[in-house]
């Protein structure tokens, strides 16, 4: 039986990277992360693994490229600011194909911004982020209990796809105090038959991003394009009270979680409504988008920003139903009563009844 | 006359040096110091547990020369990539090779850290006051006067400042357990560096704590000099700035 | 007698190691390799000791050094 506690959802991300083999941890402090940290420095010693309070965020990263060059399990995290300090080293991390695992927690920007809740990172979490054209795979929990999961996931996958993993949430996913039951990690990860472990009776192995004879680095972006299509496959997203529902509303991460009780509101009013929530922002659930716009009659798009994920509905329904937006910039976090009457405007302005 | 001498080789090339032509121009002391470096990873019988973390500059395809395993860091953050290495691999041999662009400029808050730390890894740092890789621009060692590419009037100490001499300020922290500077304009140079780089490598395999190696090296192409000025340059200019010697040696008896 | 092998395709011709040499064993030539470098010559009369001074400054570990074993 998987014990049940009650942690903070930064604590929960450390936990089940701790129980997914993580051993080593990079990071620079940063509201509103710091739990992660602070776990992680009480946690590495005692399961024969590392901590290193690195002098920066870039610092961290390439800490993180260095352990993660050898095999091991390794995690960053990070907010916004310091998440585009890291941006360099992501994209080092693609282009070399080493996987890791990069926690955003993100806060408001632009610039120092504050420390709200905001989802204004989603541009930057799923266009890659970095230079180059290359995309990590991007995990969006909403809850504690999804933290520890998908954190654990995480790893797998970047392992699998020898590909930077970024798990993204905010002040809020991250601050939030739940139960969550901590289930054991039962995988047996593979040999790594890439990995720099020294070149003891065997040829010397080699993780670089430079390709500089001809046409080399060509072929290279072509081998990504074609690994970042297989992970189309990872797509992940969750339909709530959607079945007839005339409304879709699509929102991920703390808003989706929010839109729960939304739902649950319009709905009790008689107001079909349901939501699709992508768990995955890269890949996007596209398909989903497609099968909510063909079911329904209108999409809702809702995001703590201005506008970024409802690019990807738009692109995604295409033009099989209208999609409308509501967004919000960083500031406050909205209520379930709040999202409920903003819905309703858009259900009464897209004629529904 | 009786029967043939016999011929002993004294000198080859060490075994973890790929036999491949270097990409370096006539007389770039690159590939002494690559060589110096791999005669030690030979003479500790280090090949099977080396880890390098090749830097940004003229040396980044140092990984087609040395046949140990080795990871590409982005430019400046060698420091942090061994650190990486290192903390997930105790028991490897981990050294990073950076220019004085890499690590005195863009790479200036990662090698001071890892040294504050005292990370367990040993740094050969090759400083030829210029960014050689991206076509001579002035380094943050480029010398008071030198023309560069964008010192086209000299390095003016008023708007530029005066060259850092990492080996010193890098002295003064706790963390630094070993670190000289050294050359390879001359035998006598040589052999001092010889002995440094051994000491440095030692440093780590006895767990000692961060060793550092300053090498002040030629750059004919962008110093616009022959090989052999630009050889007289660094035993000369060079070192009369940057003083050679062992800076700290904290295990010496 | 100790002696010093050219590998002249990887010399330059940089000229350090006719710099390196005592006794001005090595100088550089006329020949040219496929790479484009006058490749440095070795011609002793004798007096070459095996020091390897000269292949020790060799940045491109074009000479290869024999040294005379002693009876
Ligand atoms: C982030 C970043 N900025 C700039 C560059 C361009 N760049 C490549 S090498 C280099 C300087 C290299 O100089 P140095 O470290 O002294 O090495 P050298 O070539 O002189 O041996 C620069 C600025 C880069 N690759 N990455
Ligand atoms: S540019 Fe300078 S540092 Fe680079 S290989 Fe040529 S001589 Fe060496
Ligand atoms: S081995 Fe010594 S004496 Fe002989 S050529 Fe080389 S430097 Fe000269
Ligand atoms: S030092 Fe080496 S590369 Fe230069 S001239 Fe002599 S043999 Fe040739
Ligand atoms: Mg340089």
């Amino acid at each position: 039986m998987a014990r049940r506690v009650m942690i903070k959802g930064n604590e929960a991300i450390a936990m089940g990277a701790i129980e997914a083999g993580c051993r080593y941890y990079f990071g620079y402090p940063i509201t509103p992360q710091n739990d992660i940290p602070e776990y992680m420095s009480a946690a590495m010693p005692k399961v024969g693994g590392a901590f290193v309070q690195a002098e920066s965020e870039v610092a961290a990263i390439n800490m993180l490229l260095g352990a993660a060059a050898t095999g091991a399990r390794v995690m960053t995290s990070s907010s916004s600011p310091g998440i585009s300090l890291k941006q360099e080293g992501i994209s080092y991390l693609a282009g070399s194909q080493i996987p890791g695992v990069i926690v955003n927690m993100s806060r408001s920007g632009p610039g120092l911004g504050g420390i709200h809740p905001s989802q204004g990172d989603y541009f930057q979490a799923t266009r890659g982020g970095g230079h180059g054209d290359y995309r990590t795979l991007v995990l969006a929990p909403s809850t504690a209990q999804e933290n520890y999961d998908l954190t654990m996931d995480a790893f797998d996958l970047a392992d699998k796809y020898r590909n930077p993993v970024m798990v993204l949430g905010d002040a809020l996913i991250g601050q939030i105090k739940e139960p969550v039951e901590l289930k054991p990690y039962r995988k047996k990860p593979k040999p790594k038959d890439w990995a720099l472990t020294g070149a003891e009776g065997r040829e010397a192995r080699l993780l670089k991003s430079l390709f500089l004879a001809d046409g080399e680095l060509t072929v290279h972006n072509w081998m990504l394009a074609k690994k970042y299509k297989r992970m189309q496959k990872e797509v992940r997203y969750e339909f709530y009270r959607a079945e007839d529902a005339k409304m879709m509303l699509v929102a991920f991460g703390s808003v989706g979680r929010i839109l729960k009780t939304s739902v649950d509101i319009l709905r009790d009013k008689g107001k079909k409504v349901g939501l699709l929530r992508p768990i995955t922002l890269y890949p996007f659930p596209d398909k989903a988008i497609q099968e909510a716009a063909a079911k329904s009659k209108l999409l809702a798009v809702m995001e703590l920003n201005t506008g970024q994920m409802v690019e990807d509905v738009k692109l995604a329904a295409e033009c099989a139903c209208p999609v409308e937006f509501y967004g919000r910039p960083p500031g406050s976090i909205p209520t379930p009563d709040e999202l409920a009457k903003e819905a309703m405007k858009i259900w009464r302005k897209g004629g529904l009844k | 006359m009786s029967a043939q001498p016999k011929l002993k080789k004294v000198f080859d090339r060490p075994q973890c040096l790929k036999d491949v032509p270097y990409h370096y121009c006539p007389g770039c002391h690159h590939g002494v110091i690559h060589r110096l470096l791999a005669e030690q990873i030979d003479n500790f019988g280090l090949r099977g547990k080396t880890l390098g973390a090749a830097s940004v500059g003229c040396s980044v395809l140092i990984y087609d020369y040395f046949d140990v395993d080795i990871v590409e860091a982005p430019h400046g953050r060698a420091a942090a990539v061994a650190t990486g290495l290192k903390r997930a691999r105790p028991d490897s041999f981990v050294f990073t090779y950076q220019g004085d662009g890499d690590l005195a400029a863009i790479g200036t808050a990662e090698i001071v850290h890892a040294a504050n730390r005292g990370e367990n890894i040993t740094v050969v740092f090759v400083n030829n006051a210029v960014f050689g890789m991206t076509g001579g621009q002035m380094a943050p060692t480029t010398l008071e006067g030198q023309v560069t590419t964008t010192s086209p009037y000299g390095r003016s100490a008023a708007e530029a400042g005066l060259p850092i001499r990492v080996t010193e300020m890098l002295s003064t922290l706790e963390g630094t357990a070993y670190a000289a500077r050294v050359a390879v304009d001359n035998i006598k140079n040589l052999k001092k560096a010889k002995a440094a780089l051994k000491r440095a490598v030692t440093y780590q395999q006895k767990g000692w704590g961060f060793s550092f190696v300053e090498f002040l090296s030629s750059c004919p192409t962008n110093w616009k000099m022959t090989p052999e000025e630009a050889n007289a340059r660094v035993g000369k200019e060079m070192a009369d700035y940057f003083p050679l010697g062992v800076y700290k040696d904290v295990r010496a008896n | 007698m100790s002696k010093v092998e050219v590998v002249s395709e990887r010399c330059k011709g940089c000229g350090l190691c006719v710099l390196a040499c005592p006794k001005k064993n090595l100088s550089l030539g006329d020949e040219y390799n496929a790479q484009g470098y006058a490749y440095v010559k070795f011609s002793s009369d004798g007096k070459c000791t095996g020091c390897s001074f000269c292949a020790e400054l060799c940045p491109d570990m074009a000479l290869r050094v024999y040294k005379q074993e002693k009876k």
